[in-house]
Formats: structure tokens, C-alpha cells, sequence
């Protein structure tokens, strides 16, 4: 019996979860959402106490000819700034270093960049081999977020290399990654450690002779124009996209089976990567709607990454330029890069799609206290609210498929919540006939938010010896004839001793 | 100390009374003795160790005692424990013998309300020691029902130092059998009194003891089988008496009654087939009982009508009875018996059927020499015991007897049981010897009268501490002998036997006792006291050393002093102080109770192997690779998996030997368990010719994980005597969080899921792996 739950519960795991957020972890840092009374399992790589402390040696062992006043003021007011940068309670980014191959950059995609400052984002421009670079100090990250603007880059400067970026990415940070042509290694290895893979071929680009964009000159048909989108309002925003978004750069494939990768921005059936150049001596190695041109990832820390097989994309020239698709008479006066990168942006800087879970309460009907232990066949109820992140304030989330489990190896109650469109979600069952140690569960996973993962252990116990009936209506005989007996033995004694 | 008994037993006219006063205060003080015997003899353990609980069960009662004397007797009885056998929690109350935790307890508060400040665990503790005393004295109690006196204290001192009781009830041994043998006897006791007088009051007391005995153990039902046995016995061969109805009736109505009063036995009472053979009786003898009464109205003639008429109609009954009784018991899955009590009567039961129960080293049936190591002398004396018995069989002595017999064969199937058969064989042998010092000293006394005389002395009068003086005389006289002469110990113990066998024989014919020749008595006793002084030597040295180990602090000497393994408690303080309070541990099941007890820790698997699916489980995740395992303990929310390995000092019980059962009891339930995959030859290796299947099982990596860092390279394993096959390995799903001082207890933590998937792997880039460890070893073993 317990075999098959656990079997049932390994293809459970296995489940391919179309949304790509199965059984992720809320968000590092925000372990407090759940108040005191949620278990959330989240990855402890945020700021806890330890590093804190080793913050505030540190710098007593190596500035030692300072006064320890001046060290002391010091470490307090970091720490505030440490506290303030990172809120709980807001999870939008705020500081985000900014890598550039090349400072020209700057200004040639300065759109996308002065969006992202008129959004408040504190932005940090280096160039990747400046010596200086550091995604952290004294064990606290010095950044938010971080965008990858250097395709050609070999080697970061400073102490930033692959295993940092990806440390970055796994303490909950989020990061844009935007390849090009000449995407180098160090790229392509970040890409293919979050489950995005670049072309192998060096020099291939993907090419649509298909849904090109039209322009003066005909072109090697390497510009083109996509609208294949991912369906989802939380990504790309509730207004649709309804320009074509230029992308000239490399395509990319993702595992079907990983679950936390999705394609945002698909070719046409009609694209395959190949060098232009050169003639096609063999089949593409990717070829049709397989090849993605813009992913996602978010981790299951809920840390999200973008990864974009095209620089330009996010660039000025392309953010301006009319586009017309090949073969499609609609031509618009401004491609839908501007605000295909916009949305993708506040998605991936949690600006949207953030979800909170709050005041977990259980209780029995027709009480307010929370119990330490349940009985079998309690009724009860149980109730969360559950919030969104808007980018300026929480807003209740209204859903109708927000779904508690009383779990014990194997969902015992499985029940959809009602909610009173104010956040609140609620639901009441009868604990089931069994008892052990059940958890609430609520495992809330839906595309593009992040992942809600509440367990709370409730134990459940047998009836205690008084709370059984205490006469049975169907043991009457039997008690009639233990009494009848004892009667009857008292008769019979009384005639036995005393009737000589 | 036998030696002033036998003066007790044989009172002269003279002042009879006087003597008699004397021999009770003699008596009394003697006991006292046994009592402080036997509970200093138990206390070697605290005093070369310390004063802890010892072993595995006994952490269970103490933690269960604890509950006790924190939250009552009620909350005791209600108890649903949620940090053992998670998810599914064990209901304690309903599932525990609750006699030893109430004894223990009430211990506690009547210490407590005497202003005796002991804690709960000092209690526990002694409690074992406290019962031996009790025990000898019920000892003694018994065997003076049987055999007089002299025998009950002799029989009470053989008792209070047997070596098979004392590895049951060392001080720290906190468990069951403690109290329960301490029961078994006084029950056995208390029918034997209400045997010799009928008494309905002893019979209410024996059913209120046999209550206490089912509180205790499960043993209870070797009880509840025996005297059914012996009840028919003394019919079949004739006994019956009233004094035969009112020891056994009240028993089987009164004490069924009680019995079902303990949770844990509930209606098991009345449903198992362990009880029906005391309800059978119970009906035998109410049948025999009429029979006799109807004989007694009736003429001779007419009784034989009216018997052979009852005998017809009655065969046919029995045997309409008997076929439903087949039906029932043939109707139930495991014909109405449990597994414990199967392999019981099929030794060969449990090792076929019951993986669980044949792992348990107390479960197997026990070698020779633990009969010598047990019992020592006792196992030579019992059978000069069981003829004494025989002359002259009584009741009383038949029970003996037959407790002897029974016992004996139970203790061949199960080496636990050997604790059942210790005090049969020490009242046998009290009862040998105590009848061999009878028979000498008397020769001896008619040897002196004699002399005396023949001498014609004034000193006419024998003065009771006359006898003993003498015999000071003839021990020192022997004592010189001894040097002289190297002892023929076989023939002298034949010789013994038939010496015993002889007064009574002729006791019988005439009335005159027997008397040997007072150098055979001088040669003879001093042979006698030479067996004891064998016996008490082997069993201090037994309750020294043998015995006295807690077992979770263990010493070895070795060339440079004493060393002493603490890691158990090591490795529980870790847990308790390192990890969440609800954290699960995930260990093979041996460590459970001490898990809960020691670390306060939630354990998937505990020493009550109730559920064996979920010890299967358990067994799976270590016999799996290491993904799979992971995924079976995360699917129990395990966050810690804890292992015990000896490899590195070399103690033989760690979960690499005991990795057969994971592997047995884990394939009993999932059949992709197969156990051919981890045998090569026949045997479970871990050196190189160790299969792939035995060397990918999680247990195999938990156990040598870095072991082969220990002595540079070679990854010798000194209980196995070994090098192990594969030595240089990485762990992907679990990461070591802890490794105690000599290694023997090891925990690992389980690493979370990967917050990324990989896509596919690239040729590594050397700058990517040697800061982060993590991207390396995921590099290897691409996981969802």
C-alpha cells in the first residue's frame, strides 16, 4: 500500500509540468512571506545572521588602525543599506549591474536602459573586463539583478567568472542574458547550465527566408521578424504585442522536459540556424519552431533569467524601426521590440508575476484557535491570503484553482479553495478517518508566476479512550446478560447459603 | 551460605521452637542478603560506565516514562506520538506493555512525595536491579512451596546471580523483561500456594499478579499456556483435587478479565490462539469436576453407566468443538497465531516467512555455549534438580518440572527466551543442592552424634552453632585435600547425582535417611561448595564484563590502554543540537528509539517493528542508488539519513552487516529489490568483487564515503577485512553534514533539488568547476 503512494508519488515528481515552475522553491530571501506559522521551503543562500556577522568582523580585522567606532558606524550604516536594498516585503530589484562589451552600447541601446531608470532600477554600467567588477562583498550581494550585454566576452574582469553568475542566479538574483553571433563561451556554458542551449555551430545565426522583415536591401533574410509568443498575461503583459519583434542574432534549443525553461519568443516553422555564408552542406542542427529566440528561466528559488540569442533586440535601431513580415501586407510603423523587452523586463526584475502567501490559519469549526493536534473526523478549516506583487504594492490574487492538500504520503483531501476576491482563500473538510502526522499543502503553480510551495505538519490522533460512545445500542443483549448473570449469581448464593 | 539452611531444615526436638524463631530470623536476614547481592551484582555497569540507559529498547521506556511522570497516567494512556514511524505516527498507549513505565513511574512519585529528588532517568535506571532483588525473593517463595526452605534460599541466591537474568537486568537495562521475570515467578508462586491450600485468596492474588505479568511483557502468555498444561497434567495422571479447581478457575476467569483490560491486549485475549488452550482447560476441568461430583452421589454401578454414556456423548462434543475451533483458527490469514508465537513452534518459521523477526539476533536460536555462558553449573545441576523433584512428586514439584521442560525448549528457539528458562534452572539446581547439603551435613551430624557417644564426653548436648563449627573444621581439612588431590569432576558429578537420588529412594522404604560415609560427605561437600564458588566466580565476571556494557558507550583495550567509542552520543547530540526541532531522521530501524530518545528527533523507522511496508521502505531507499534512494526518503520528507559504520575501528554491528535485511526485508515488499544482485558468490561483498547493484546501493556510499581518505589510499575496511571495491566516488544527492570521532555514526543531509536544470553538457571549461563544487558534481549526474 505504501509502496504504491510511493510510486505514485516518484511519477508525481517526474510530472512534466508544462509551466515550468514545478515544486520551486519560493523566492530566496522571502522567507517570511508565510508568517510565522508557514513552513516554506526556501534556499537559505539569502543574507542569514552568520553573514551578517562575518560582515561586521571582517572589516575590524582588516581596517585594525581605525578606531572600532568609526568601523562600528561603518558596519551599522551597510547594514542598513543592506536592509533597505533588500525588502521583503518588496521584491521588485533595485540595484542592477549593467556589463557592456563596449560603452557604445550605452547609447545605442539607451532606450531600454532609460525605461528600466524611469522604473526606479538603480543601474550600474561596467565594462565586463573592468577589474573592479564584483557581484559581492563580504558575502552580501552588492546587486539585484544583473544584465549581460557582452556576447563577445571571453573572461569577466575582476573575480566575476561563470560559478559566480550562476551563484548569483541560485541566491535568488535575477539576470538578462543577450547573445549574439559572436556569442562567446563563457555565454554559451551560463546558457547551458540554466537549461538554454546556444547553437554549437560558432558561426550560425538563425536565418527565416519565410517571415523575414522586409527591408530596402534583400538581405541574407538573417533580420527577422517574430511574433510567435508565449500565451501568458504575466509575461508579456495584458496588452497584446501586436507587432512583429525584429531579432537578428543565434537561436537556441531548450529540453522539452525541463521544466523551468520556456520559449517566449519561438522562430517560424520556416527558420534553421546555419552560417549564411557558407552553403548547407548538412541538415540544420536546429531547425523549425524548436529553435527559441528569447527564453526564460526561473529557477526554483524563483530567480529569473532571460536568455535572448540577440543583442540587438533590446536595441535602440530595433526598438524604432518599422517592420513589415515577409509575405504579410500589415506593416507597422514600430516593431514590437520596445514593448516585447519592456514587459519581459518587469517580468523578469519581479515587477509582476510574484505571488505572496500570507496568514496561513487552520482551525476547528466553530473555533478561532489554532490546535496543536487534530482528531480523526474534525471538521475544519483552513484559510491563506495570497497577494501579487503589482511593482509598487501587493494586490490580492484572484484565482479560482488555488487548491489545499491534507497530505500524509499521499493527498488525503484534495480541495479547491474559494476565495472572497480580496485575497482571502478558504476551504473546510473533515480530516479523514486516519490519523498520522497530514501536512496542509499548497503547491500553487501556474505559468510566469512564481511558485507557491506552503507545507504546514498538523498531527492527527485516534479518538481518546472517553470520546468513544459509551453504550452501544447493539451491545444491549450483551449487557443484559452480564447483569441478568450477576443477579442470578447473588439469587443462587443467597438460596445456596442461607435456605438450610 | 547454604550450609546454616540445611540446619534450618532439620530442626532437633529440643527446643524446637526456639530454633525455628532462630532459623526465620536466620532466614530473613539471609534474604536481606540476596536482595543486597543481587542488586550490588547488576551495578557494575555504573560503575565502570556510567549510570545511562542502556541498549535500544530501554531508551523507548524511558522516554515513554518521561511522557509518564510529565503528563500522566491519562495522557499516558492517550498518547499519540508524532516524532516516530513518520507519517504515520504510533498510538503509544494502545501499543506499549505499560507495566514496567507505571511501575517505574509510580517509583518515581513515591520518591518524589518523600522528597527524594531522583530524576526520572536515575529511577529507570535501578528499577531492573530493584526487581532482581524482587525476583529472588519470589524465587525463594516458590521453591519453599516446593522444596522447603533451604532449597527456596538456595534457589534465591542462584537466582540473584544467574547470568542469563543479569544480561537482562544489569542497571541501565531498562527494559520489559526487567519486572517481568520478577512477575513470572510470583505468579507461578502464588498458584503454587493456592495450590497447597486452596486459599481463594491466594487464587485472587495469583490472577492480580498474572495481570501484572501481562502489563509487563508479551511473555505473559508462556503463563497462560503452562498452567493450563500442568492443570491437565495433574488430571491426566489423577491429581485432581479442589485445591486444583480453585487454583485454576479464578486464574483463567479473573485474570482473562484483566488481562483485557490492557490496551494492548485488548480482545487478544479472548481471540488469539495463544488463549485457547487455557479456555480448553477451563472447560476440561469443569467436565472433570462434575465427574467427580456425579461419582461421589452416585454408586459405583451407576457411575459407570452414567460415564460411559457422558464419555460417548462427550467425544462426540469434543469433537464437533474441536473441528470449529480448526474452522476458526484455519479461517484466519495466519491461522490465528502471531508471528513471534509461530516461530515459537516452528523455529524455521520466521527465518521462511518473517525477514523482520529472523533479523533480530535476540530471534535466533541460541548456540551451545551460550547454554554454558548462561547458565554455567545451573546447566548440571538441573537434571539432579528435576530427580529430586521426582522424589516425592508432588504437585508443586510437578509444575516445576514441567515450567523446566517447557522452558528448556523455548530457550532452544529463541536465545531471548533463555531468560524464561534461567529461573526454572535455578530452582532446579537450588533444589539439587540444597537436597546434597541436606544429605551430607546429615551424614556429617550422625557422624559426630556417633562420636560423641562413643566417646562417652559430657558434652551431650549439640548446641545449633555446634553444627557449624565443624564444618569450618572439614572445610579447611578439605582445603588441604584439594591440594592433594586433582578432582575427577565428571564421575564426581555423577557420583552426586546418584548420592541425591539415593536418600529418597530409601526414604521411602525406610524410614531411616541416608547417610554416606563421612569422608565421601566431607569429599562430596567440599565438591559441592567448590561447583558454587565455579558459579559465583563465572558470574561476577559475567555481570563484570560480559554484561555490563550500555552498548551505546563502547571500550576496547588495545597494547596502549583503554579506549572508549562514544560516538552514538556524539552523533545524537549533533542531531539534537544542529538540526530543526521537526527535522525527520531517516535511519535503519535499530536506531530509532534511540533517535526520538537522544536527539528528540522525528525517525521514519523505530525498534516497534509494527508496520514491516514501512521498514521496507526504508530498506528500499538503502538498497537503492542513490537517486532513487533519494527520492523515496524525500517523498517521507527525510532530511537527514543517518548511518552506523564500523569499518574504520572495526565494531562489527553496523548497517553494512546488517545491510542483508535492508536488502531482504526491502525486497519482501518492492520486488525490484532483488537480493541475487547484491550476492556474488553466494555472499554480500564490498571488495573488488563486490556487484555493481551492491556497490551504486546508497548504503554502500554513505557507509565509504571518503572512507578510503582514513588510511591514505587503500580503503581497508577492519570488519569485513577488506579492501572495498570502490573507493574514489562522489556523492550527487546527499552531502556529509556530520562524521563522528571514530566514524561510526554517520549523517548526511539531502541536498535540496537543483534550483537550475541543466541543458546539455558541454565540454567542461576548467575555470567553471574548482570554485564551485556544486556545478561539478552536477556535471556528472544531470538530474531532474
Amino acid at each position: 500500500m505504501i509502496g504504491n503512494k510511493i510510486r505514485h508519488d516518484t511519477t508525481w515528481n517526474h510530472r512534466d509540468d508544462r509551466y515550468g515552475c514545478k515544486r520551486t522553491r519560493n523566492r530566496g530571501g522571502d522567507s517570511v512571506h508565510g508568517c510565522k506559522v508557514v513552513v516554506i521551503r526556501v534556499n537559505l543562500q539569502s543574507p542569514n545572521t552568520s553573514r551578517l556577522r562575518s560582515r561586521t568582523l571582517n572589516p575590524n580585522q582588516n581596517m585594525a588602525k581605525f578606531s572600532i567606532a568609526t568601523v562600528f558606524i561603518a558596519s551599522i550604516s551597510l547594514l542598513l543599506a543592506l536592509t533597505r536594498s533588500f525588502s521583503v516585503e518588496n521584491p521588485t530589484d533595485r540595484r542592477i549591474l549593467v556589463l557592456l562589451d563596449d560603452l557604445a552600447l550605452k547609447s545605442s541601446h539607451s532606450i531600454f536602459f532609460t525605461s528600466l531608470q524611469a522604473r526606479g532600477f538603480e543601474l550600474d554600467f561596467k565594462l565586463s573586463d573592468d577589474p573592479k567588477i564584483a557581484l559581492q562583498r563580504y558575502g552580501q550581494h552588492l546587486y539585484d539583478g544583473l544584465v549581460l550585454f557582452s556576447p563577445t566576452t571571453e573572461r569577466f574582469g575582476g573575480s566575476l567568472d561563470v560559478a559566480a553568475i550562476l551563484d548569483f542566479v541560485d541566491s535568488g538574483k535575477d539576470l538578462i542574458v543577450a547573445a549574439d553571433a559572436s556569442a562567446s563561451d563563457l555565454i554559451r556554458n551560463i546558457a547551458a547550465e540554466c537549461g538554454v542551449d546556444f547553437d554549437e555551430d560558432p558561426s550560425a545565426v538563425v536565418i527565416d527566408h519565410g517571415s523575414y522583415a522586409v527591408s530596402g536591401t534583400e538581405g541574407d533574410h538573417t533580420l527577422i521578424a517574430a511574433d510567435d509568443f508565449i500565451q501568458s498575461d504575466v509575461l508579456l503583459g495584458s496588452t497584446k504585442i501586436e507587432a512583429p519583434v525584429l531579432f537578428k542574432g543565434i537561436g537556441h534549443s531548450v529540453n522539452p522536459a525541463n521544466s523551468l525553461v520556456l520559449k517566449v519568443l519561438s522562430a517560424s516553422p520556416s527558420a534553421y540556424s546555419a552560417n549564411p555564408k557558407s552553403k548547407l552542406s548538412s541538415p540544420p542542427s536546429l531547425s523549425g519552431s524548436s529553435i527559441s529566440l528569447v527564453s526564460v528561466v526561473q529557477a526554483r528559488n524563483n530567480a529569473r533569467v532571460v536568455f535572448s540569442g540577440s543583442l540587438d533586440l533590446f536595441s535602440n535601431k530595433f526598438f524604432k524601426s518599422p517592420v513589415q513580415k515577409a509575405g504579410s501586407s500589415n506593416k507597422y510603423a514600430k516593431s514590437g521590440n520596445e514593448q516585447f523587452v519592456t514587459e519581459l523586463s518587469k517580468w523578469v526584475f519581479h515587477e509582476r508575476g510574484h505571488l505572496k502567501a500570507v496568514n496561513v490559519r487552520h482551525h476547528r469549526v466553530g473555533e478561532t484557535d489554532e490546535p496543536a493536534i487534530y482528531r480523526i473526523n474534525d471538521d475544519l478549516q483552513y484559510s491563506v491570503e495570497i497577494y501579487e506583487w503589482s511593482g509598487s504594492s501587493w494586490e490580492p490574487y484572484v484565482a479560482n484553482d488555488v487548491q489545499v492538500q491534507f497530505y500524509m504520503m499521499s493527498p488525503y483531501v484534495l480541495k479547491t479553495m474559494s476565495t472572497n476576491k480580496k485575497g482571502l482563500y478558504h476551504a473546510s473538510f473533515k480530516v479523514p478517518d486516519v490519523y498520522g502526522v497530514f501536512q496542509f499543502k499548497v503547491e500553487y503553480q501556474r505559468l510566469g508566476y512564481t511558485s507557491l510551495s506552503l507545507a504546514k505538519q498538523i498531527p492527527v490522533r485516534p479518538f481518546r479512550h472517553n470520546e468513544y460512545e459509551r453504550f452501544i445500542p447493539t451491545a444491549f443483549p450483551y449487557y443484559g446478560a452480564s447483569f441478568s448473570t450477576m443477579a442470578g449469581f447473588l439469587i443462587f448464593s443467597f438460596i445456596y447459603l442461607y435456605s438450610k | 551460605m547454604a550450609v546454616p539452611v540445611d540446619n534450618l531444615t532439620k530442626p532437633t526436638p529440643a527446643s524446637s521452637t526456639l530454633r525455628f524463631a532462630f532459623g526465620n530470623v536466620l532466614a530473613f536476614f539471609i534474604l536481606l542478603l540476596i536482595g543486597v547481592l543481587a542488586f550490588s551484582i547488576r551495578l557494575f555497569s555504573v560503575i565502570k560506565y556510567e549510570s545511562v540507559i542502556h541498549e535500544f529498547d530501554p531508551y523507548f521506556n524511558y522516554r515513554v516514562t518521561q511522557f509518564l511522570t510529565k503528563n500522566g497516567i491519562y495522557d499516558f494512556w492517550n498518547w499519540f506520538d508524532d516524532r516516530t514511524w513518520y507519517p504515520l505516527g504510533r498510538v503509544i498507549g494502545g501499543t506499549v506493555y505499560p507495566g514496567l513505565t507505571l511501575t517505574a513511574g509510580t517509583i518515581w512519585k513515591v520518591l518524589q512525595s518523600l522528597n527524594i529528588p531522583l530524576s526520572v532517568e536515575t529511577v529507570c535506571v535501578f528499577t531492573a536491579p530493584v526487581f532482581s532483588a524482587f525476583a529472588a525473593w519470589a524465587t525463594y517463595l516458590l521453591t519453599k512451596e516446593v522444596k522447603g526452605t533451604g532449597a527456596g534460599l538456595t534457589a534465591a541466591v542462584l537466582l540473584a546471580m544467574v547470568p542469563s537474568y543479569i544480561s537482562r537486568s544489569v542497571a541501565g537495562s531498562y527494559d520489559n523483561e526487567a519486572v517481568a521475570i520478577f512477575a513470572l515467578i510470583f505468579t507461578f508462586y502464588l498458584y503454587i500456594k493456592t495450590l497447597n491450600t486452596g486459599s481463594l485468596f491466594y487464587a485472587t492474588l495469583n490472577s492480580i499478579a498474572y495481570f501484572y505479568m501481562v502489563c509487563s511483557w508479551g511473555g505473559y502468555t508462556f503463563i497462560i499456556n503452562l498452567i493450563p498444561m500442568h492443570v491437565l497434567l495433574c488430571i491426566v495422571t489423577g491429581r485432581y483435587s479442589s485445591r486444583l479447581y480453585i487454583a485454576y478457575a479464578p486464574l483463567v476467569v479473573l485474570g482473562t478479565l484483566l488481562a483485557a483490560l490492557v490496551p494492548v491486549v485488548g480482545f487478544n485475549a479472548v481471540m488469539t490462539s495463544e488463549h485457547f488452550a487455557s479456555f480448553l482447560v477451563f472447560i476440561v476441568i469443569h467436565v472433570v469436576a462434575l465427574a467427580y461430583y456425579i461419582k461421589g452421589i452416585l454408586s459405583p454401578k451407576m457411575f459407570k453407566v452414567a460415564a460411559t454414556l457422558v464419555v460417548s456423548v462427550g467425544v462426540v462434543v469434543c469433537c464437533a468443538v474441536v473441528a470449529v475451533l480448526v474452522a476458526v483458527v484455519a479461517s484466519s490469514p495466519t491461522k490465528g497465531w502471531s508471528g513471534r508465537s509461530l516461530s515459537l513452534l516452528d523455529p524455521t518459521y520466521a527465518s521462511k516467512y518473517i525477514p523482520i523477526i529472523a533479523s533480530v539476533s535476540e530471534h535466533q536460536p541460541p548456540t551451545w555455549p551460550s547454554y554454558f555462558m548462561d547458565l554455567n553449573v545451573l546447566a548440571f545441576l538441573v537434571p539432579a534438580g528435576i530427580i529430586a523433584c521426582f522424589a516425592p512428586l508432588s504437585d508443586a514439584s510437578s509444575f516445576v518440572i514441567l515450567y523446566l521442560v517447557m522452558s528448556v525448549y523455548f530457550s532452544g528457539v529463541m536465545v531471548r527466551l533463555m531468560l524464561v528458562l534461567a529461573p526454572a534452572a535455578c530452582i532446579m539446581s537450588g533444589i539439587a543442592l540444597s537436597e546434597a547439603f541436606d544429605v551430607f551435613t546429615r551424614s556429617i551430624k550422625f557422624y559426630i552424634s556417633n562420636l560423641s557417644e562413643f566417646l562417652q564426653t559430657d558434652a551431650g548436648d549439640t548446641l545449633p552453632g555446634n553444627n557449624v563449627s565443624p564444618q569450618n573444621e572439614v572445610l579447611k581439612n578439605e582445603k588441604k585435600e584439594d591440594t592433594l588431590k586433582e578432582r575427577p569432576s565428571r564421575k564426581n558429578k555423577k557420583k552426586e547425582k546418584e548420592n541425591i537420588e539415593k536418600p529418597y529412594v530409601k526414604s521411602k522404604t525406610e524410614k531411616r535417611p541416608l547417610v554416606l560415609p563421612v569422608e565421601a560427605s566431607f569429599f562430596a561437600l567440599f565438591l559441592t561448595v567448590l561447583l558454587g564458588g565455579f558459579y559465583v566466580v563465572h558470574s561476577v565476571w559475567a555481570a563484570a564484563e560480559a554484561y555490563s556494557a550500555p552498548s551505546i558507550v563502547l571500550t576496547s583495550h588495545s597494547h596502549d590502554g583503554l579506549h572508549v567509542f562514544d560516538d552514538f552520543r556524539e552523533a545524537y547530540a549533533w542531531l539534537s543540537h544542529n538540526t530543526e526541532v521537526d527535522d525527520k531522521v531517516a535511519s535503519w530501524w535499530d536506531y530509532g528509539y534511540q533517535t526520538t530518545a537522544m536527539a528528540n528527533r522525528t525517525v521514519i523507522v523505530d525498534n516497534n517493528t509494527w508496520n514491516n511496508t514501512h521498514i521496507a521502505t526504508v530498506g528500499t531507499a538503502m538498497s537503492s542508488p542513490e537517486k532513487a534512494g533519494w527520492e523515496i526518503f524525500n517523498s517521507l520528507d527525510v532530511k537527514y539519513v543517518l548511518v552506523v559504520f564500523g569499518g574504520l575501528v572495526g565494531y562489527p554491528s553496523d548497517d553494512i552487516n546488517k545491510f542483508l535485511w535492508m536488502v531482504r526485508i526491502g525486497g519482501g515488499v518492492f520486488p525490484h529489490i532483488k537480493e541475487p544482485d547484491y550476492l556474488r558468490d553466494g555472499q554480500y561483498r564490498i571488495d573488488s568483487q563486490a556487484t555493481p547493484t551492491m556497490l551504486n546501493s546508497l548504503m554502500y556510499k554513505l557507509s565509504y564515503f571518503r572512507f578510503v581518505e582514513t588510511d591514505g589510499g587503500k580503503g581497508y575496511d577492519r570488519v569485513r577485512r577488506t579492501e572495498i571495491g570502490k573507493k574514489y566516488f562522489k556523492l550527487t544527492h546527499f552531502e556529509e553534514v556530520f562524521t563522528t570521532h571514530h566514524w561510526m555514526v554517520r549523517i548526511y543531509k539531502l541536498k535540496p533539488q537543483k534550483n537550475r536544470i541543466r541543458g546539455k553538457t558541454k565540454k567542461s571549461k576548467s575555470k567553471t568547476s574548482p570554485t564551485t563544487p556544486r556545478s561539478g558534481t552536477v556535471k556528472k549526474n544531470p538530474w531532474h
